[in-house]
Formats: C-alpha cells, sequence, structure tokens
C-alpha cells in the first residue's frame, strides 16, 4: 500500500491494483483513481514547471479547473497532450509525463527565470521581446517555444477511430451531481425524452466525495438509486464521462463523449464520440470551482484546495499528506478540516481570515478537536519542490497588512479556500448575462438568452438542500415548458443542513512585504504565471477593460481558461481602480469548457472521408489511365495523363499538339447544366444575361455572360435553345449550385410573375468533348447517319442523332478553338459512350487530355475563365468583350451599372495579353505587373497575370493579365518583378492564336 | 448552429440553407430612371441593425424557396418565418 493511502474509505476497489508509469517512475494505483490521486497516494505533489518562472508546481484541484498538473499520456500514434491529471482515469500500463518540465520536473534549467522575474511581469512579451527587432527570429523565440509550457503536437496519425452522433431531447441536464439528478428525473417522470450528460465516470459530482447522508442513507447509495431509478425510463439517455464542451445559439449543444479512454488506447470500437444535441430545454447543473486565496508563494506544491484536499480522501482515501494546515475565509473548508482530521491527517490548525469564528461549522471544528485561529492569515511559505511551513501572522482590521508576532507552524500541506465560483461557462457560452453577488462574493446567472435555466452550485446556491430543491424546480419548469405534465410533486430528498456563516471576501492576502516587493510572489494564474503585481502594474500603465487586461497579462488565457483565476483577477482589478467589481466586468466564456481532441472534432471525416468528392461516370477510366486528378470545386478532374514517366509540362505539350494537329478528348461532364423550360424562358434569358436570346433558333447555342447587379462578371457558359421554350444552360464546374440558387431567387422574389422552371440536370449528362482537326472524321465513323458538313451542322448548333448505338445531343461548340463536337449522352451510358469513342478513336491517335491542356488551349484563343480572368471586380468591358453586352435591351442584371462612373472609367484595369521578352520565360500566375523595370518598393502596381502558360503550339511562353489602362498600352513594355528577377514583357491583345477563328469553323 | 423553420419542410439546422441578405429590397422596376446615387442605395446600403433584422434565406440544400426570417442580431431569436411581402418589424408576432 503507497505511503498516503488509508486502508479503507473511498470509492476505490483495492482488490485491482494498477501500475503506471509518471516521468519515468513506476507507481501503483488502484481501479477508480485518477492520474492525480494515484499521484498523491504515492506521495507526489510535484508534477510540473510553471510556463514563465518555471516554478515547481503541484495538484491544486481535483477536476477539470486545474491549473497545473497537465500531463502528456503515451507515445507515437496514441500520443495526447493536454490532459488533466485529476480527470485521466487510471488504467493498467498507464505512461505519463509532464508537460512543462524541460530538461526534468526535478531539475529545471528553467528555474534560472526565477532570478530574472523582473523580466517577465505583465505584458511581457509586449515589453521584453520587442527590441531590437532581429532579436525576436533568431534569439527570443526559440528560447521561449523550448523553456515555455504548451503541448508538443503528436507526430504521428491517430490510429484511433472516432465518430458523431445527432440526437434530439426535450431536456438536456448538463451534470449529474444534487441539482442535476433531481432535475433529470422530475423530467423523466413527466414522460419527457432526457439527456442527462456528466463528465465524470460516475454520476453524483460534489456527492462523490461527501461523507453526510441523504434521505438517511449515505450519498453516494443515493446517487446510486437516483441513476438506477433514471435509467429505468424508456425515453432517458444516461451520458457519464460525457462533457458538455459547448452550447452554441438555438439550443445546439456540443458534448464530447470518452468511451474507451479509461481503459487504454487502441481499444478498439469507438475511442470517443461528438455529440451534437438540439435540447429543447436545458438544465444547467454544472457545479462550481473553488478559488484559491492569493497569499505569497500560494503556488508550492502541496498547497491545494480544500474541496479537492476532502475530495481526494473521502473519494479516493488518500491523504494529501501527514500534517496540514486549512487556510479560509468561508465555512466550507471547515468541512475539509473535519474530514481531513477523521481519516489520519494532523490538522495543526484553521487559520481563518475572519475575526471571528462563532458560527455553527465553527462549532462543530471545535468540537472535532480543531485549532481555528482567527483574523490572521498565512503571510509566507517555506519550501520549493513542497511545502515544508507556513508563517502565520494576525491581520490589520482593513485586511491590508499583517504584523504582530508571526507563528511558524510546519506541514507537509495546506489546504486553501478562497469561496467558489459557480461554473457559468454554458450559460455564458449561451448569451446568457451575469451579475455578482456581494453577500456570495461570485458571479451568478441573471439573465437568460436562450431556453435554459441553471440550478445548484452552478447558480449560486452552494449549499446541498437548496440545490436539491432547485434542481427539482428546473426539471418540473422544463417539463411545464416543453409542454409536458409534471409528475406529482413529492417531498425532497432531507439532509443534514449547518448554518453557514459569511463568507469574507479578501482578494489579496497580504504578505510581509508589499504585494510584488521581495522574492515572494502572489500567484492569480498558476497556469500562466501571472502575479497579483502583475494585475496592478497593468492597471497602473492603464489597462482598465478585463478584456484588455486578460491579453495583456495573458490571466484566464491558458488551456484552463482561469476556471480558478479569472473572479479573483477580476476583483483584483477592481481593488486596484477603486471600482466596485460590477462595472469593472466580467469576461465571456467560449467554448469549448474544456479541451476536445481533434479526433473527436473529426470523426470520421477524416482520409478519403475529409471531403465531399464527385465524380464523373468515366472517373474509372480515368484513374486506370494513370490520370492525375484536379479538385475543381467539388469535383475530381483528369489534370492530365502522364504518359511513361513524363513531367507535367511534358504530358500537356504532347496532349495541347495532339489536339491542335489530330484529335484529342476531354471529360467535360462537370460542366453545370440548368434545363429551363416554360413560355416566358427567352424572356427571363434575356433579363439575366448581358446579351439578346429572343431570336435564338431552335438547335442554336450562344455564349452568354451574367453579371451582377453591380455589373461584374458572375458566370458564362452556352446555352441551348431545344425547343420554342426549351433551353439548356451550363455553367461553370465550380460555379453551378451558386447560379442556379442566383436564378431561382429571381424567378422566386423579383419576376415570380414569369413562367420559368429551373431543374438542376448537371449529372444527368455525360459530355465527351471531341476536339482537333481529326474530330470530325472521327465523330463521322461513330455516327455514321448524322451529316456533319459545315451547311448541315454549323458552328454553334446542337443536333440529336444516334453515337455508337447511343441516341445522343451534340453539341458543335469549341473551348479550345478547333473544331470541336460535344457528344452528351445520360449519365449511365457514359462510359460506354467514352468507351466506344476510344475503339473508334485508335486509328486516328485519339489523345485524352485534362483540365491543363484546356487551359492553355483556351489561353493560346484568349477565352476567359470567370474566377481566373475575373475576380468579382471585372465588367464584361473591362474583358474587352464590349460585343457581348446589348445596347438594346432596356434592361438586364447588371446594365444600370455600366453608366456608375467608376464602372464607366476608361482607365479601369483591363485584359491584355503578354508575352515575356525571353520567350522561354513563364510568368507566375499572380505576378504583379509595373510600369518601371527598376522601381523601389513601395512603387505602383499596374496589376497583376491572370494566365500564364507555355504554348507548345507557338513554342513560347503566352500570359493574359489585368492592367489599368490596359487598352492604351499595347504595344508597350511593361515589367514583372519577381523578386529574384525582373521580366519584361509586351502588352498585346489577348489572343494568340488563330484570331480568325477560322479552324474552329472549319 | 441555428435552427430555421422553412415555411415549406419544417424547422431544419442552418447547415441546409443559404442566407441572401437583407429582405424588402426590391429591384428598381426601371433601374435606368434612377440616378447614380439612388442605384448605388439599392445596391450597396444596407440598414444593419442592432436588434430585430428582416431577411432573407433560401432552403438551398432542400426545397430550394427563397423565404424571409425576422431574426434578432444580438440574441439570434427568430421571432417570425414567413413568405411574401413587407410588413413592418414587430408585427405578427
Ligand atoms: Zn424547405
Amino acid at each position: 500500500m503507497a505511503e498516503f493511502r488509508n486502508s479503507s474509505g473511498g470509492r476505490i476497489d483495492r482488490a485491482r491494483p494498477l501500475t503506471f508509469r509518471f516521468n519515468g517512475k513506476r507507481y501503483q494505483g488502484f481501479s477508480g483513481d485518477t492520474l492525480a490521486s494515484a499521484l498523491l497516494a504515492n506521495g507526489v505533489h510535484l508534477v510540473g514547471r510553471s510556463f514563465k518562472y518555471h516554478r515547481p508546481r503541484g495538484i491544486v484541484t481535483a477536476g477539470a479547473e486545474e491549473p497545473n498538473a497537465l500531463v502528456q499520456l503515451e507515445t507515437g500514434g496514441y500520443f495526447e497532450p493536454n490532459l488533466r491529471a485529476t480527470q485521466v482515469e487510471l488504467y493498467d500500463g498507464l505512461t505519463a509525463s509532464s508537460q512543462n518540465a524541460w530538461p526534468s520536473v526535478d531539475f529545471d534549467i528553467g528555474a534560472i527565470n526565477g532570478f530574472f522575474s523582473k523580466l517577465f511581469v505583465a505584458g511581457f512579451y509586449y515589453k521584453t521581446f520587442m527590441h531590437p527587432r532581429s532579436f525576436w527570429m533568431r534569439v527570443y523565440e526559440p528560447i521561449i517555444r523550448r523553456a515555455a509550457a504548451g503541448a508538443r503536437a503528436p507526430s504521428e496519425a491517430d490510429p484511433d477511430t472516432y465518430d458523431k452522433m445527432h440526437a434530439h431531447c426535450d431536456v438536456l441536464v448538463a451534470g449529474a451531481g444534487p441539482a442535476g439528478l433531481m432535475a433529470a428525473l422530475e423530467a423523466a417522470k413527466a414522460g419527457a425524452r432526457v439527456i442527462v450528460a456528466d463528465e465524470q465516470a460516475e454520476f453524483g459530482g460534489s456527492l462523490l466525495g461527501e461523507t453526510s447522508g441523504i434521505d438517511g442513507i449515505p450519498a453516494a447509495q443515493w446517487v446510486e438509486k437516483m441513476r438506477a431509478d433514471l435509467a429505468a425510463f424508456p425515453e432517458v439517455r444516461l451520458l457519464p464521462r460525457t462533457t458538455v464542451t459547448g452550447y452554441y445559439d438555438h439550443n445546439y449543444l456540443i458534448m464530447a463523449e470518452r468511451k474507451t479512454d479509461h481503459l487504454g488506447r487502441g481499444m478498439g470500437g469507438v475511442r470517443q464520440r461528438l455529440w451534437k444535441v438540439r435540447a429543447k430545454r436545458v438544465v444547467l447543473a454544472t457545479g462550481a470551482h473553488e478559488r484559491p486565496l492569493v497569499f505569497a508563494d500560494n503556488d508550492r506544491p502541496g498547497i491545494m484546495l480544500a474541496g479537492a484536499a476532502r475530495a481526494y480522501v473521502n473519494r479516493y482515501g488518500v491523504k494529501p499528506g501527514n500534517t496540514g494546515v486549512v487556510f479560509t475565509n468561508n465555512d466550507s473548508a471547515y468541512e475539509a478540516a473535519i474530514d481531513l482530521a477523521k481519516t489520519g491527517c494532523r490538522i495543526e490548525a484553521i487559520i481563518d481570515v475572519r475575526p471571528q469564528a462563532t458560527g455553527a461549522m465553527a462549532q462543530k471544528a471545535r468540537a472535532a478537536g480543531l485549532r481555528i485561529i482567527c483574523g490572521a492569515a498565512i503571510a509566507g511559505v517555506e519550501g520549493a519542490k513542497r511545502v515544508k511551513a507556513v508563517e502565520i501572522a494576525p491581520l490589520s482590521s482593513d485586511g491590508e497588512t499583517v504584523g504582530g508576532p508571526v507563528k511558524r507552524i510546519e506541514c507537509d500541506f495546506v489546504a486553501v479556500s478562497g469561496g467558489w465560483t459557480p461554473a457559468v461557462h454554458l450559460l455564458s457560452q449561451s448569451g446568457g448575462k451575469l451579475r455578482f453577488d456581494e453577500a456570495k462574493a461570485c458571479f451568478v446567472p441573471n439573465v437568460s438568452v436562450q431556453a435554459e435555466t441553471s440550478a445548484g452550485a452552478c447558480n449560486g446556491t452552494l449549499f446541498l438542500e437548496g440545490a436539491l430543491e432547485e434542481g427539482a424546480k428546473a426539471g418540473r419548469a422544463a417539463v411545464e415548458a416543453v409542454g409536458l405534465m409534471p409528475a406529482q410533486e413529492s417531498a425532497l430528498p432531507k439532509v443534514e443542513t449547518v448554518e453557514a456563516a459569511p463568507i469574507h471576501a479578501l482578494w489579496i492576502v497580504p504578505g510581509k512585504k508589499p504585494v510584488g516587493h521581495g522574492k515572494a510572489k502572489h500567484f492569480v494564474d498558476a497556469q500562466n504565471d501571472v502575479t497579483a503585481a502583475d494585475i496592478m502594474l497593468a492597471s497602473r500603465e492603464g489597462y482598465r477593460s478585463v478584456e484588455h487586461l486578460k491579453r495583456y497579462t495573458t490571466t484566464g488565457m491558458g488551456t484552463d481558461q482561469g476556471k480558478t483565476s479569472n473572479v479573483n483577477a477580476l476583483a483584483i482589478l477592481s481593488r486596484t481602480l477603486s471600482s466596485p467589481i460590477p462595472s469593472v466586468g466580467t469576461t465571456t466564456f467560449r467554448p469549448p469548457y474544456t479541451p476536445v481532441t481533434y479526433g473527436t472534432l473529426a470523426g470520421r471525416d477524416v482520409g478519403e472521408l475529409s471531403d465531399v468528392a464527385r465524380v464523373t461516370p468515366m472517373h474509372g477510366w480515368h484513374v486506370a489511365r494513370g490520370a492525375v486528378f484536379e479538385d475543381v470545386g467539388q469535383w475530381k478532374r483528369p489534370w492530365y495523363y502522364p504518359k511513361d514517366g513524363e513531367s507535367l509540362r511534358e504530358a500537356v505539350n504532347r496532349e495541347c499538339l495532339a489536339v491542335r494537329n489530330g484529335v484529342g478528348i476531354l471529360d467535360a461532364s462537370t460542366l453545370g447544366k440548368i434545363d429551363i423550360q416554360g413560355p416566358d424562358a427567352a424572356e427571363f434569358l434575356n433579363r439575366v444575361y448581358t446579351n439578346a436570346w429572343s431570336k435564338l433558333g431552335i438547335g442554336r447555342c450562344r455564349y452568354g455572360i451574367m453579371c451582377k447587379e453591380d455589373g461584374m462578371v458572375f458566370d458564362d457558359g452556352v446555352t441551348t435553345r431545344l425547343g420554342e421554350n426549351h433551353f439548356l444552360m451550363t455553367t461553370t464546374t465550380g460555379n453551378a449550385a451558386a447560379v442556379l440558387d442566383r436564378l431561382e431567387d429571381y424567378l422566386q422574389t423579383e419576376w415570380p410573375d414569369l413562367k420559368v422552371y429551373l431543374t438542376s440536370v448537371t449529372e444527368h449528362w455525360a459530355t465527351a468533348s471531341i476536339a482537333g482537326p481529326k474530330a470530325r472524321e472521327l465523330v463521322g465513323e461513330l455516327a455514321p447517319d448524322l451529316d456533319l458538313s459545315n451547311d448541315a451542322f454549323p458552328f454553334m448548333s446542337m443536333k440529336e442523332a444516334t453515337v455508337a448505338g447511343l441516341a445522343a445531343r451534340i453539341y458543335r461548340i469549341s473551348f479550345t478553338g478547333e473544331l470541336s463536337y460535344e457528344i452528351n449522352v445520360p449519365a449511365y451510358q457514359g462510359m460506354a459512350l467514352w468507351e466506344a469513342i476510344f475503339a473508334a478513336g485508335e486509328t486516328h491517335g485519339l489523345t485524352p487530355y485534362g483540365t491543363e491542356t484546356m487551359h492553355v488551349l483556351r489561353a493560346e484563343k484568349g477565352f476567359i475563365i470567370v474566377g481566373q480572368e475575373t475576380d468579382g471586380t471585372v465588367t464584361p468591358f473591362d474583358l474587352g468583350m464590349d460585343w457581348i453586352v446589348s445596347t438594346k435591351k432596356p434592361d438586364f442584371v447588371g446594365k444600370r451599372s455600366f453608366s456608375r462612373p467608376d464602372t464607366a472609367r476608361t482607365d479601369r484595369k483591363q485584359l491584355v495579353g503578354l508575352l515575356t521578352e525571353d520567350p522561354e520565360e513563364v510568368l507566375p500566375e499572380g505576378a504583379q505587373i509595373t510600369a518601371d523595370a527598376d522601381g523601389t518598393p513601395p512603387m505602383p502596381m499596374l496589376g497583376h497575370v491572370t494566365s500564364s502558360y507555355w504554348s507548345a503550339t507557338l513554342g513560347r511562353s503566352i500570359a493574359m493579365a489585368l492592367i489599368a489602362d490596359g487598352g492604351n498600352r499595347q504595344d508597350t513594355t511593361v515589367h514583372a518583378p519577381l523578386g529574384v528577377k525582373t521580366l519584361a514583357c509586351k502588352v498585346v491583345k489577348p489572343v494568340f492564336f488563330d484570331s480568325e477563328g477560322a479552324r474552329l469553323n472549319g | 448552429m441555428l435552427l430555421i423553420e422553412c415555411p415549406w419542410c419544417g424547422p431544419r439546422d442552418e447547415i441546409e440553407f443559404a442566407y441572401g441578405g437583407e429582405a424588402h429590397i426590391a429591384r428598381p422596376a426601371d433601374p435606368s430612371k434612377l440616378s447614380d446615387a439612388e442605384w448605388a442605395e439599392f445596391l450597396f446600403f444596407r440598414s444593419n441593425p442592432k436588434g430585430a433584422h428582416r431577411e432573407r434565406w433560401v432552403h438551398a440544400a432542400g426545397c430550394r424557396r427563397w423565404f424571409n426570417v425576422e431574426r434578432d442580431t444580438v440574441s439570434y431569436r427568430i421571432s417570425r418565418v414567413y413568405t411574401g411581402a413587407c410588413e413592418p418589424v414587430g408585427e405578427g408576432q
């Protein structure tokens, strides 16, 4: 049996010993221990080093609020940082180490920081490390990163499985302590669908460390009875080891469930689960966190919160030490003192800052033989790696100083209580407002914004009887609010109540020297090493808002979000500013309540499932052919088809030349397709496109540009008239959904009188685009009955025909500048069509090409790509496409904006072609263009390169750019400064090949 | 994640919807009659209130219908979901 483990008592299973390692040493604990309780049982208090000063730090709490005992577990893929030892359930073989202890917990080079502690005052980041600037990267940052706190990131992929669950309920109860259990039972009895979530392994909350009885039975037995009663209701779901971490709008809550962590890692099945809950009502019963007192050197290992000391001895059968001192400003620590004394600790004294101790609790303590020293404080602490003794001195009546005879008491632990802070984190996340309760010296819920109620300690009701009553009331109110009939009221469980004497708020406990002087430090935020002196300095420097103070001093900014420190920090600020706490404000809590693993958040959405992928009916063929894919929106499109180890450029050169000189084929199925029908379809197109549509003949195609009301290009594509009242619109691949939304918007809200119906048919069709001088020959073989002559089937028209035995629509349109036929068949026949085309194409040297080749070929022709040549600030005129804007139509979307003064400017950025002086140089896309070759930055930028490629057809590079007044810069030279060199370019028209269009009309 | 009640499909998570900005800003019947300032007012200026805000949503991953929502921009509480014409803020609650 470990040294500090009692032989009986607690909720651990002494028949099930477990072995674990901490910082390389082997220890033993029991089933039911946390890592923290098992360490304390072995006499280990020192668990880490502090963030700035690298002071030795010990376990302070027994729960989620722990600021110090951050550990990392396991190794390799199972490595996990940032865990609180107070919440890690012990399992056999567990391996843990301190997070902040370079190079080791016992000997720490960072402790040298203690000598330079004047450097680490409030705002130290801003003051110390700013100058000289060049020192930041080379000197300061590496030192800080090496020595400072914070976890390492895991270096290997996590092998475990995670998942997600969506749930709905009438009442979600967060926390299964006394208030939560009562609320859940009342809701369950009314027939409500109830979810009860609690972060601990067992339900019961504070009752798990309680020694008094409820309804005549031990509290733990009462909890078990409540749990069993709840479990019997079919509509009740009980979730232990589940933390409600986030409270979002409209009662949407996120919970993190740890399913197998307590068994070890790599257990198979689902390790952790993320719950997304929509609750009609929420009962918050999240309890309260004890606050430390801010006294000199209050961070020494062995000094812990009184409630935690009580929990360790009652719940885990672990003594925090042999000889202790209790230091408090309220009654709750008396219960700890009594329980500790009862279970084998020697309690030297209860030091109470209050001038008298005459209340019922004090009487009880005296009856138990405990010595109480009133009106006194701990003025100093001896011991660095473990408290050795404390110095007790009388407090002045105003609490500002200590004086008189100093009494030295030897001890190996101190149990401290500065009062309780309701855990209002979820309420704050929900948008609820708090108010400061002077009598209780804490913030309590005040105004609800969402459908929730706080009950018990998190509502400021810090005594058991009140928590039970409030819980029951909250449960009944919740079911009534969701329209159910509450069950008949039953008597509340009976508990022994001792009337509590009022708390005495003493926000800074004076030491032997004034705060900030001498070596002693009054810590407020132990995790971020923020002292009372830091806060006082910050307020002297003008930080008056608590939100600014937080960022400047970093108080409350750690992974614990200041659960034990926020109220003390606020109160010290208020004291320094001499303005009441409510007027200083309070901080807003943000999710998550405690850290959540990335695994839980990702769930199954990892690897192949991390994003949605859309593939065409011919996808398998592309994969088999070794295509390299590119993501376009959600689509996987073949980028290029490398042959025999070709590079991207080699493959694209080959594909380009094949299309220009023979015949190539592109899978164009991903283009957005919208079927438009109705008697007003042509009128509708007139209004949404810039050009005119009424006179387009049936079976004819037309290119259109769609603008937004501000006159900027939104999308483009070819639309075909299939019948008098029937059109098929194509959109860009990535913009199809946005175009459909926009068109629906106009039809439903602006022009509901138009009879037009839109259907997305993108995935109904598979499209094979055959392009090149030999395209007619190949298509002729595939569709022998179709007359492909220019007269019968001219450019920009559509025919229905049988292709390779399949009923198809053939569009003679071109994005490459070559003679081109786009063959469309129903999607399920896409692969059959593709394979038939290749069977026939073999003898013609048919070459599959990808999007990169398509981009090069269209750029040679000066065809734009929306989103590449345009960015939401470009009009059709800027693109030199005046011809596509109707001057006759009275109105269309965007028209009015073309005459706005800024849109009508003639020196706007306009699309031009660029030819580098050195034809071998390919400009990087996005390169900035300047007028001067050798200016010094900052210098005026004319614009930027939008598209740039090597053109195998032309044997040189080509580029397009948007540059100011581009129309008037024809034949001038501009420059692209690239840092290492500057490239001179000639401005030309953005058409590099076959400008008269002979090939696509041929 | 807001819970939005589509007038046609019922209450659904926000993720199914797309936002359409302030409601009841009709496209002018004849834009050519508007001065540059008036057209700019239509294009760019929105009321951006703190409190009740009437706004447009579309059930993009559902029935694809547009409708109006009155939502408090501070609490995000939705007081009303409706289709059709403009009504003054606060009516019909
Ligand atoms: Zn809907």
